[in-house]
């Protein structure tokens, strides 16, 4: 017994056994050999990281690292960063807090404190997003420590604060989705939300660069002497946190006070309402959503094309769909701002374009599939129905097919204007990109219901990586034929032995 | 098709998972009945109507509906039958008529003839105030009803329901249940799994008891009541013909350790 049965401790610890196992039990599958592997894994990722961290950073420590205007420029842009992936990530679990009913009935039935899961449930959130920060972070930040000085080691407090705020920021937009458009929004507006924050100013600034420098580095925009001299002075509060980051105490002990601080205020405005909320958001499977007034004629048509005027009603009404959609179509939204400021130039500039496309045909390609053919909930109904298997595959696959399409066409269409050759060749290896991961999707196929899409990766491993790999190496394949390279040759292999080592390893014949 | 007095006609059934699960099943269920299929958890129930409906795929042995083989001409005997689980096998994000649409869609009924028995059935099942709803904030009851409308859109010849009536009320159980009985007055085939014997009693025509793979009695209540040899309720002759089979079966692995 380490506490209190229904303390805040009690519920911390309970919480934390609950994450570790599921943690685990994702990356490994319950598998001692497979926890040697992750270890393994994860300490070469993490010494290849700090490698490029060195190689990135290791000049500006050379040249002598001096807290000037343009240093904290770059700093603070570069946390910034870091931060709207953090406020993304925290935005994703509060949502989660409130609508994920695992356990959260039970516990709102006991006669336990909503209020202390709710104040160890938000900890948790700025933990993890700590943690999702540090990851990212932690190579830059080990090595300017061990080459400048341990004074960098400070930083990690400063996104100690930041999650702080990144999770009570959230919490309060959580809340008021709540009061705004009711539980029944809430969650897809904030899904929104998070898609929009963690690819928006990533996307902003790439934007900018594109408009502003005519290239596509993130950093081209904090590195541009016009814009530090339009910044304040470097005593202004604004370069506080990058200040507190290099160790600067007074700023550090400010920045950490502000984080928790604002953290604190938070959890004890909103607890108080966590339990209302989560039962109103328990009421939202129960609520029913009207879908048109009047009695529609049915249509006649083929089977086919019945099954796949399904897939395509269901894929348009999938409230998770769409925040991943989104996602995709920001991602494009460079490619496609450098499209149009290119436009008339010669070929050479769009060679940027195809390896972007290809892969977000691939991606978007991969998870329609994974909806469309293992996510049917009505898979006995089909299994049962006088049509072919093959025919029910078939029209799946059409079905994503015109999904993807009707995406990718209008950009393809642009890129025409400009470049007959680099339209076909982009148009050729999205259609190649998506087509494998369709194919993957295919051999590892496994019934489940539409509701697991989250989770879909750790139904299959194998196919999450073939499907990613496949993506990578076609656009760079696109990208080589684009430049006439014979070098193309090489990804191309490459692509084509991920297939078949995907297609070994799928589970044949195990399917009715 | 063939002619066959036989809806349903099974024979020499084998299917094994990690163990047998279904061993030499001899069953026939004659055209226009009601048959209800009893066991104890575990029997081989359902695994023998997820073969009929061609959910899985048996070892050995043939079936055969309507006269059509499942295995030579599985399309054939898929287009008269329709499958009922306990579990409803319906959209979230689709409303009672636009899944009766797609249901009718795949059995390739006639547009204006489904939709004029999709009116029919969700008026005959008390659906109407809902048919314009998505299916996704329905209770148990409403999915089963709508499952239950999709199964019969396509006007089946041969019904297969496991436990259809799991997790009902006694308003919605009786609904189906009425619908079920009105099924069969129309000449349909029923076969249906139930742990509720008190409806097998009441609907059935002739009732199988299946256990550890095997059909162990088979007849109307009368003639099994008649192999017991005294008049009892039917938990009481489903009992007697379990805990039998039960001691006959340690019995032999008992002489089979001497």
């Amino acid at each position: 017994m380490i506490s209190t049965p229904s303390s805040m401790p009690w519920f911390a610890a309970h919480e934390w056994r609950l994450m570790w196992r599921d943690g685990i039990a994702m990356m490994t599958g319950g598998y001692k050999t497979r926890t040697i592997a992750l270890v393994f894994t994860l300490v070469t990722i993490a010494a290849l990281m700090h490698l490029f961290a060195n190689a990135m950073v290791g000049p500006w420590i050379d040249a002598g690292v001096v807290a000037d205007k343009s240093t904290l420029v770059l700093v603070t842009g570069t946390g910034f960063l870091f931060w709207t992936v953090m406020l993304s990530q925290a935005l994703e679990s509060i949502t989660r807090a409130y609508y994920s009913r695992s356990d959260l009935d039970l516990i709102l039935s006991s006669p336990s404190s909503s209020r202390t899961l709710f104040a160890v449930r938000t900890g948790i959130t700025a933990a993890t997003t700590l943690l999702l920060a540090c990851l990212l972070a932690s190579p830059i930040v080990n090595v300017l420590a061990i080459r400048d000085g341990a004074h960098w080691l400070l930083a990690y407090l400063v996104f100690g604060a930041f999650s702080a705020v990144a999770t009570a920021i959230a919490v309060l937009i959580t809340i008021g989705l709540f009061r705004l458009v009711g539980p029944k929004r809430t969650r897809l507006i904030s899904q929104i939300i998070a898609a929009v924050v963690g690819a928006g100013f990533v996307i902003g600034i790439q934007a900018a660069a594109i408009l502003h420098f005519g290239n596509m580095s993130r950093f081209a925009f904090l590195t541009d002497a016009d814009f530090i001299a339009s910044m304040p002075d470097t005593g202004s509060l604004l370069w506080a946190p990058a200040r507190a980051a290099m160790g600067e105490w007074l700023s550090l002990i400010v920045i950490v006070v502000i984080g928790f601080g604002a953290l604190a205020g938070v959890i004890a405005l909103a607890s108080s309402s966590f339990g209302r909320h989560a039962i109103a958001a328990a009421g939202v499977s129960n609520m029913r959503t009207a879908q048109g007034h009047g009695e529609l004629a049915f249509r006649p048509r083929g089977q086919k094309q019945q099954l796949r005027v399904k897939e395509w009603k269901l894929l348009a009404r999938d409230p998770w769909l769409l925040s991943q959609t989104l996602m995709q179509i920001l991602y494009l939204v460079p490619p496609a701002l450098f499209l149009w400021i290119s436009y008339g130039q010669t070929a050479g500039t769009y060679v940027v374009v195809i390896p972007v496309l290809v892969m977000a045909a691939g991606q978007l390609a991969g998870g329609l599939s994974w909806l469309a053919i293992s996510g049917e909930d009505a898979h006995d109904l089909v299994v049962t129905a006088p049509v072919s298997g093959r025919a029910v595959l078939m029209a799946k696959i059409e079905a994503v097919g015109v999904a993807v399409a009707v995406v990718f066409t209008p950009l393809i269409a642009l890129m025409l204007f400009a470049s007959l050759e680099l339209a076909l060749t982009t148009a050729a290896f999205a259609a190649l990109s998506s087509g494998s991961a369709t194919a993957i999707q295919l051999w590892f196929r496994v019934p489940m219901r539409r509701a697991m899409f989250r989770r879909r990766q750790v139904a299959s491993r194998v196919s999450t990586i073939a499907e990613a790999l496949s993506s990578i190496f076609w656009a760079g394949t696109g990208v080589l034929v684009a430049g006439n390279q014979w070098l193309a040759l090489l990804p191309a292999t490459l692509a084509v032995v991920t297939l078949f080592v995907a297609w070994s390893l799928s589970p044949k014949g195990k399917r009715v | 098709m063939s002619e066959t007095p036989y809806a349903l006609d099974i024979a020499g059934l084998t299917k094994s998972f990690d163990r047998p699960v279904v061993k030499d099943l001899q069953l026939r269920v004659k055209a226009g009945e009601f048959y209800a299929l009893l066991g104890p958890n575990g029997a081989g129930k359902t695994t023998i109507l997820r073969m009929v409906a061609g959910l899985l795929q048996p070892e050995s042995g043939s079936i055969s509906v309507f006269g059509t083989d499942t295995r030579t001409d599985p399309l054939g005997a898929k287009s008269v039958i329709a499958w009922v689980s306990d579990e409803p096998m319906v959209y979230d994000r689709l409303t009672p008529y636009e899944y009766l649409e797609f249901v009718a869609g795949l059995w390739q009924v006639d547009s204006r003839e489904a939709q004029s028995r999709a009116t029919e059935l969700i008026g005959w099942l008390g659906l109407t105030p809902h048919a314009h709803e998505r299916c996704g904030g329905f209770s148990k009851g409403m999915l089963q009803k709508v499952a239950l409308a999709g199964a019969l859109v396509h006007d089946p010849k041969l019904i297969i329901l496991d436990e259809p009536l799991t997790g009902l009320d006694a308003g919605s159980a009786r609904q189906v249940k009425q619908v079920l009985l009105d099924k069969v007055r129309q000449g349909v085939t029923v076969i249906m799994t139930t742990h509720i014997l008190e409806v097998a009693e009441r609907m059935a025509e002739r009732i199988g008891v299946i256990n550890h793979g095997r059909l162990v009695a088979e007849g109307t209540l009368t003639e099994l009541r008649a192999r017991i040899g005294r008049e009892s309720t039917l938990e009481e002759i489903f009992l007697d013909l379990v805990a039998q089979k039960e001691m006959d079966g340690e019995t032999a692995a008992e002489a089979a350790a001497a």
